[in-house]
């Protein structure tokens, strides 16, 4: 398993947001137990762990996805710097809040509009309106997901005809275009074919010094290959977080080893 | 090597019994596609070869152009023009008020109303488009038109605007119910798309659900469009049936389906130049709808969905 970031530089950046003992419960059901844990400023860091331990249901509190469906109970805290402020609280409007924190999902999910039109979105929704400045953001939010060069001349096209990898570095663009503060990503590759998935996660590499990055993945070496930090995760429960070296050469929880070693899962 | 045990081959052949009852249900579902179809073809047959014989009396040039619509009177006059504005003009204002009602109230039931208030409403709303048409008349000609007669002392008792508003009430269940099953159609995970980068409702309703569901949308205006030209009861009750050729709603007039009323209900001798002209009407009715299905047809076709 190959891993190329120091571990050394990671422990010096700055807290970009604090969780605080968050639970979460979809009706009666309790998805999330009593988690804390720090996302650190422009590193990635990956939620591991097997099919329903809640990681989705984790990374979808830090934009307020769960207020979009009924009898979605949050407690706790999620502390987003530098307001220092709840964002789980009922004075945050989520619409704010999502302003700031943007999300990309499993499924590419590209507007029945053109390319120019899908990345443009979250401006215009923002008001802006002057040609220039929407060119000129869509052209670097395009250039950031590393699409520019394959779609620069065809950007009135529909991009339901890009191809899967390229409908998904879309939707990464359309997130990137209103410069968010924090980019969460839930397992953006699982629909992808291999070279579509190596040219996303190559991209996330890329994005860490320019946005602060949550990526949930299923995928082990995916984790391993992307991400500074890395959380596990068991039925609601974090069960470990640390570094990413650390977690996956010597975790310090015997269920966390058992899991990266293919043990369980 | 022992030999395979052998059966009698025709244990794999074609069974007559089975082929038999396949044939037999698949003939009879047959019957029943065709029948709908040969209907159809035979109301065509009938309407072309009957305005064949009116139109060997009358020119399809006067058909067309004359002013005036009087086949009954001894002075005759067979200009369809009449009836044809009074059709376009009570369907415009029973569209000016059905396609903005209806497709503001989908957007409220299928993306902001609770789960528990569209269940209550939803089948209110197909309620409305369960009363017969011919209390929809009345509700015109004793309700509507009296009320409207105070903010406009000029009404006259019968008008298409007065028909064309309750026509536009009737219509609204029509377009609001498939307009909304159109908008309810696209998957979660495009509105996700949506708010997951800062979108309100209303945002994500009008820029992203309703362009996703809009061969869906224009399907359900056509359908409105479909019925008002098509409307009967209501106009004939509260528009007068005086052909008029009027662009003025405040005006009463006739439509194609109140004259073909009209002329059914009369006992005009079978033949009869009088006779004959229901034919022509019809005929002109059935390209008119016919137009309208096409164009819904072209732009299903054009905004297909893809998600």
């Amino acid at each position: 398993m190959q891993i190329f970031k120091p571990s050394s530089t990671a422990t010096l950046t700055a807290q970009k947001s604090v969780v605080n003992n968050l639970n979460f419960y979809y009706g009666s059901y309790q998805a999330l137990k009593n988690i804390d844990m720090v996302v650190y400023e422009k590193q990635v860091t990956a939620l591991i762990g097997p099919s329903g331990c809640g990681k989705s249901t984790f990374l979808r509190c830090f934009n307020r996805m769960h207020d979009l469906y009924p009898h979605n109970n949050y407690e706790g805290e999620i502390i987003l710097y530098p307001d220092n402020e709840n964002i789980l609280s009922r004075e945050v409007d989520p619409i704010e809040v999502r302003m700031r924190i943007s999300m990309v999902f499993q499924k590419p999910n590209p507007f029945p509009k053109s390319i120019f039109e899908n990345v443009a979105y979250g401006l215009r929704i923002r008001g802006v309106k002057r040609r220039s400045i929407l060119e000129e953001k869509v052209e670097n939010a395009l250039r950031n997901a590393a699409l520019w060069e394959e779609v620069k001349d065809r950007l009135g096209d529909l991009a339901f005809n890009l191809s899967g990898g390229q409908q998904q570095r879309l939707c990464i663009a359309r997130a990137l275009a209103t410069d968010p503060e924090i980019l969460l990503f839930d397992e953006p590759t699982s629909a992808l074919d291999p070279i579509a998935t190596a040219s996303i996660e190559e991209l996330i590499s890329d994005l860490r010094n320019k946005v602060t990055i949550l990526i949930v993945t299923h995928n082990m070496q995916q984790a391993a290959r992307v991400s500074d930090y890395t959380a596990y995760m068991y039925m609601g429960e974090l069960i470990e977080f640390g570094a990413t070296d650390t977690i996956f050469i010597k975790p310090k929880n015997k269920k966390t080893e058992d899991y990266i070693t293919g043990r369980f899962g | 090597m022992a030999t395979p045990e052998t059966r009698s081959p025709k244990s794999l052949r074609h069974s007559y019994k089975r082929n038999l009852k396949e044939r037999s249900i698949e003939m009879l579902l047959f019957l029943a596609a065709f029948f709908s179809v040969f209907i159809t073809f035979a109301i065509i047959y009938l309407l072309i070869s009957e305005s064949f014989i009116f139109f060997e009396h009358v020119s399809i040039w006067e058909f067309l152009t004359d002013t005036q619509w009087t086949p009954l009177f001894d002075d005759a006059h067979y200009g369809i023009l009449p009836l044809v504005s009074g059709t376009v003009v009570s369907s415009l204002v029973a569209l000016v008020i059905a396609l903005p009602f209806g497709t503001i109230i989908a957007i409220y039931l299928s993306e902001f109303a609770p789960f528990a208030v569209r269940e209550i409403a939803k089948p209110f709303l197909e309620l409305l488009g369960g009363i017969p048409t011919v209390v929809y008349g009345y509700f015109a000609l004793l309700f509507v038109t009296p009320l409207l007669q105070t903010l406009l002392p000029e009404l006259p008792g019968f008008s298409l605007l007065s028909a064309g508003l309750v026509m536009g009430i009737m219509i609204i269940p029509y377009v609001s119910s498939m307009t909304e099953d159109a908008m309810r159609s696209v998957p979660m995970h495009l509105r996700e798309g949506s708010y997951a980068i800062g979108a309100t409702r209303f945002q994500t309703a009008v820029k992203v659900v309703m362009p996703a569901s809009l061969s869906g949308i224009a399907a359900a205006y056509i359908l409105g469009i479909s019925r008002a030209v098509g409307e009967t009861m209501v106009v004939a009750i509260a528009a007068g049936m005086q052909p008029n050729l009027v662009w003025n709603p405040m005006e009463p007039a006739a439509t194609i389906t109140t004259y073909i009323v009209q002329v059914s209900l009369g006992d005009l001798p079978h033949g009869s130049i009088g006779y004959q002209t229901i034919f022509a009407a019809g005929l002109t009715l059935l390209l008119l709808t016919l137009v309208f299905n096409i164009l819904g047809h072209l732009l299903r076709k054009r905004y297909r969905e893809i998600y």
